[in-house]
């Protein structure tokens, strides 16, 4: 076998590694994996919420992805917290990575960001909230009546009352424009 | 008759199945009525607005609450697949509904049932989840933005918070996810990609591009694509093919929207009432 072959095999085989020490856990719906995951980070774990592998996707699909090592103690913090995960599964394939690009569009007065297909646009003077557009799932319809009109600071965050993927995509958007508006 | 398929910003919204009216701003259905602000309440008073000016039967709604955990889309799933197959409606329209796999594969086969195949419209939530499923070419329509579309252009996303950087939704690449979404077989019949520019598109290419008259606001604007699946749906249910429905419904939204004289803070029902101005002005054009 040539040293380059051999390289990459070795590659192969680190990366195979590296991927089954971490694992995913799946909950029944999105609103649990929004609460555990505000749960593990407020303790420091190290995870990051990520796309199902397709053989377990059912529709509007998050897992969060994790230290399998810690499965012990991170299954007893949500259990803990009466969200115990439905599965505990060794990451073999790569997870499907969310969206992490930001659009920003200045209307005038108004600035507008998008984070996957959601859209937050807010006035720059007042830092209230104007408008949300994009998304599909049912909770875009709800965000919006509960977080247009009011300010930035003020408003009910998605991670708090949204459900969905789209929900999520708000809570992104909805973090940029914070950070941008309020530097926080 | 058109019937349109969706959801309702309050979980305690029941589920409801009758002939929708418009009352000052509200839709009406059986004794519940609802702002048309955004979402299906937004599709429907479109909808109604252009049944009424081209004196159409009154649109009929199935509706339920759901606020995104997923409760009320399954019990108006469950409840089209027990009745959808002894209905008439020449045109259906899904909206915000929750994406589930299953319960779509289910409402497809019910429809199969239908003694005639109605022309099927899918945008929102119902268009991810007929993309998901692979049965994006047994709809009629899909009206995607520019965001969505390069969802359906990536065939390995399950929703459009996963579509992969290298598709980045940049209007100037609209032709060429296009064309990807057709080589997937990710794409309905026809699209209606809505956005600073409009396009009409099926597996052969670009059919049409609709650019005039623009409004920069209307993007910020919640609900104005709702309003324009709604028009299209109406103007199908006339008999209209889908070609000219959806060119002429690209038109005619982008005109209420020049009425109303928008900013991005603009609320969507401020055009809705421009939409039998903008009508009547697309058709006489139409001669």
């Amino acid at each position: 076998m040539s040293p380059i072959g051999f390289l990459k095999r070795e590659k192969t085989r680190s990366e195979i590694n590296e991927r089954v020490e971490r694992g995913f856990l799946v909950f029944e719906n999105t609103s649990e994996v929004i609460k555990a995951e505000n749960i593990l980070k407020r303790e420091g774990w190290e995870i990051r919420v990520m796309g199902p592998p397709p053989e377990i996707r059912s529709g509007c699909d998050l897992v969060i992805e994790f230290p399998l090592i810690e499965e012990l103690k991170i299954t007893r913090i949500l259990r803990d917290a009466r969200i115990p995960p439905l599965q505990v599964v060794p990451v073999t394939n790569p997870l499907l990575q969310p969206v992490n690009l930001f659009r920003i569009r200045e209307l005038g007065k108004y600035l507008m960001v998008q984070a996957a297909n959601m859209k937050l646009t807010i006035d720059k003077n007042s830092l209230k909230i104007v408008n949300i557009s994009g998304g599909g799932c049912p909770d875009v319809p709800y965000l919006a009546e509960q977080m247009v009109g009011k300010l930035l600071n003020e408003a009910p965050s998605p991670r708090e009352i949204g459900h969905t993927l789209c929900g999520y995509a708000l809570q992104l958007a909805y973090e940029e424009m914070r950070r941008r508006c309020l530097q926080l | 008759m058109l019937a349109v398929i969706g959801t309702i910003p309050n979980p305690k919204f029941p589920l409801l199945a009758g002939k929708v009216t418009l009352e000052n701003g509200e839709i009406c259905i059986k004794a519940e009525r609802v702002p048309a602000k955004r979402g299906t309440p937004a599709l429907l008073a479109a909808a109604v607005k252009v049944g009424e000016i081209l004196g159409q039967p009154e649109v009929f709604g199935y509706l339920v609450g759901d606020i995104g955990l997923g409760d009320g889309s399954r019990r108006l799933y469950k409840y089209l697949t027990q009745t959808l197959d002894q209905t008439h409606f020449n045109t259906l329209v899904f909206h915000y509904l929750q994406p589930y796999v299953g319960w779509h594969n289910r409402i497809l086969s019910t429809i199969s049932k239908m003694i005639r195949r109605p022309i099927l419209i899918a945008d929102a939530g119902f268009m991810y989840v007929a993309k998901m499923s692979g049965h994006s070419e047994a709809y009629d329509l899909f009206t995607p933005d520019v965001g969505e579309l390069a969802f359906l252009a990536d065939e390995l996303a399950p929703h459009p918070f996963y579509t992969r950087g290298f598709l980045l939704h940049e209007e100037n690449r609209v032709p060429d996810l296009i064309t990807r979404a057709y080589i997937h077989r990710n794409a309905a019949q026809y699209l209606l990609v809505k956005g600073r520019t409009d396009y009409l598109a099926n597996k052969e290419g670009i059919k049409a591009v609709i650019d005039h008259p623009l409004e920069e606001a209307m993007e910020a604007i919640g609900g104005t694509g709702d309003t324009l699946t709604g028009i299209v749906a109406a103007l199908s249910a006339t008999g209209m093919d889908i070609h000219e429905a959806a060119m002429t419904a690209s038109k005619v939204n982008r005109m209420a929207g020049v009425y109303a004289h928008p900013t991005p803070a603009t609320q969507v029902r401020e055009i809705i009432q421009y939409i039998p101005k903008a009508l009547r002005e697309i058709l006489s054009h139409k001669g």
